[in-house]
């Protein structure tokens, strides 16, 4: 493995050392309650994004802490460069613990109380005031050169057919493989989406240990589904897999893991936790986009690669996803939607490396602040944190 | 003549991208470039898999070389190969709970 070349992107460098591809305010509600006033701030502002989620209230203590946890890392992913903190004032989420904590990142940060400031409309006035000085300060910052060992990618493969198997995702599995051997962090999960693979997963644990917690995540999530007393077709894979040739959860899977490439895998960590070190990681993650790519960018993902063979376009607030399709036809009925047509993988009309290396590239371009499809039309609310239990 | 995409020397069943009449022919194309013709005995949508070697009920069903399910009627070279044919033996919260009902009527 020789890498001469030195790959570079031009990002925002933060206090704590982290690098932004993206320099937002994030306008982020403690709790869902308060969703209309946090997309008012943002519609009436430029450079904010709205973490619009549905919890934060009447869950579990260990959901609650959940939540809390996600909102914290949310506004230490690099992407953001400064937060907004919006509160009702009665809900679960510790929001004094949540500010103490985004403040320790030396980021700009404020605070508005929805019940404290007399409601909606005064506290719609008084937020975009507060974000209107955030935004004055972050637009400061300037972009600078740094290597790509900087960049957490996250990965994910939505809408998936036969050919996310055979095209989208080898394409990224060459693109995570690179990005791992120039020194950068790779996560990937879906857990749910390894039932059926999971033996070829362990076999790249770096230890019996970390093969162990493979399985037991696994295990973990099978139950999930398996205690609900059906078979989980349909649910997993869905109604769209099973039309475009996905017969069974374990042809989804070994498909879908494709997407990781080949490097070791260093460890398994838990949906709210951020990667212990460089290379690849599995983040325990559900399926369904909004909660995976939330849970990529709570493990601070500066960019998102999204594989697609049905035609997925869900986009994140703060993190840049770039879609590459695996179905040519698809590519053609929806490339205001789509970035790279790796459906030309599935013809044989380019090779793995070609399609892989135009990926690289784009990445590289993106993170330096190009535009990709969804982010030019606003496609970028896609999010919710996961949780594990009821709603109460 | 369609390709149908052989992944895997151990796979009884191979892939299109292309929508195939039942009827007509397709060429089996493993990943060293060998191929055969092969009838195809169904209509195939696009993506979807063929059987190339015929599959008893209960028998593994394999693509990519590894195992995606079980046959669930007699399958013959040439027929489509899916949900109405095969099944998952992961994620069966169906199997467990009539386990489970079992188990209690003792």
């Amino acid at each position: 493995m020789s890498n001469d070349k030195q790959y570079t992107f031009m990002g925002y460098v933060r206090k704590d050392g982290k690098v932004g591809t993206r320099n937002y305010v994030a306008i982020l509600p403690a709790v869902v309650c308060v969703s209309e006033v946090v997309e008012s701030i943002v519609h009436n502002t430029n450079m904010t994004q709205g973490i619009i989620h549905h919890q934060g209230c009447c869950q579990t203590p260990p959901d609650l802490e959940r939540t809390t946890e996600c909102l914290i890392k949310i506004g230490q992913n690099p992407n953001v460069g400064a937060i907004l903190i919006v509160s009702l004032g009665c809900e679960g989420v510790d929001t004094d613990r949540l500010e103490a904590e985004l403040r320790a990142t030396g980021k700009p940060v404020d605070r508005i109380n929805v019940q404290e400031l007399g409601g909606t409309s005064r506290s719609i006035q008084v937020g975009m005031d507060k974000a209107q000085a955030l935004i004055r300060e972050v637009a400061q910052m300037q972009r600078t050169e740094v290597d790509i060992s900087h960049l957490t990618m996250g990965i994910k493969c939505g809408a998936s057919d036969t050919t996310s198997g055979i095209g989208s995702n080898p394409v990224i599995g060459y693109v995570a493989d690179k990005i791992v051997d120039l020194g950068g962090t790779v996560m990937f999960g879906e857990t749910t989406e390894f039932i059926g693979a999971e033996h070829i997963l362990q076999r790249r644990a770096k230890t019996p240990e970390i093969a162990n917690e493979i399985q037991h995540i696994v295990t973990r999530m099978e139950d999930r589904a398996k205690a609900i007393g059906v078979d989980m077709r349909k649910g997993q894979p869905t109604p769209g897999n099973i039309k475009g040739g996905l017969s069974t959860i374990e042809e989804k899977s070994l498909g879908a893991i494709v997407k990781s490439g080949t490097r070791t895998i260093e460890g398994v960590i838990e949906y709210t936790d951020v990667p212990k070190g460089k290379g690849l990681w599995i983040k325990d993650s559900p399926g369904r986009e909004i909660e995976l790519m939330s849970g990529m960018a709570v493990g601070g993902a500066q960019v998102i690669l999204f594989s697609t063979g049905r035609g997925a376009p869900q986009g994140f607030p703060v993190v840049p996803v770039i879609k590459i399709c695996g179905n040519p036809l698809t590519y053609e009925r929806m490339n205001h939607d789509m970035d790279i047509n790796a459906g030309l993988l599935t013809t044989g009309e380019r090779s793995l490396e070609d399609i892989g290396e135009e990926v690289f590239e784009m990445l590289l371009s993106v993170a330096s602040g190009e535009v990709t499809k969804g982010e030019a039309i606003k496609y970028n609310k896609s999010m919710d944190f996961y949780m594990l239990g009821p709603v109460i | 003549m369609v390709n149908a995409i052989k992944l895997h020397d151990s796979d009884n069943v191979a892939s299109v991208f292309d929508l195939v009449k039942a009827g007509s022919t397709v060429l089996v194309v493993d990943k060293k470039g060998n191929s055969y013709e092969l009838k195809v005995s169904d209509d195939i949508p696009y993506g979807h898999k063929i059987a190339i070697e015929e599959i008893a009920v209960g028998q593994q069903v394999t693509k990519y070389g590894e195992e995606i399910g079980l046959a669930t009627a007699v399958i013959s070279v040439g027929q489509h190969v899916h949900i109405h044919n095969i099944e998952s033996i992961r994620g069966r919260g169906d199997w467990a709970k009539a386990e489970t009902e079992k188990g209690a009527e003792k």
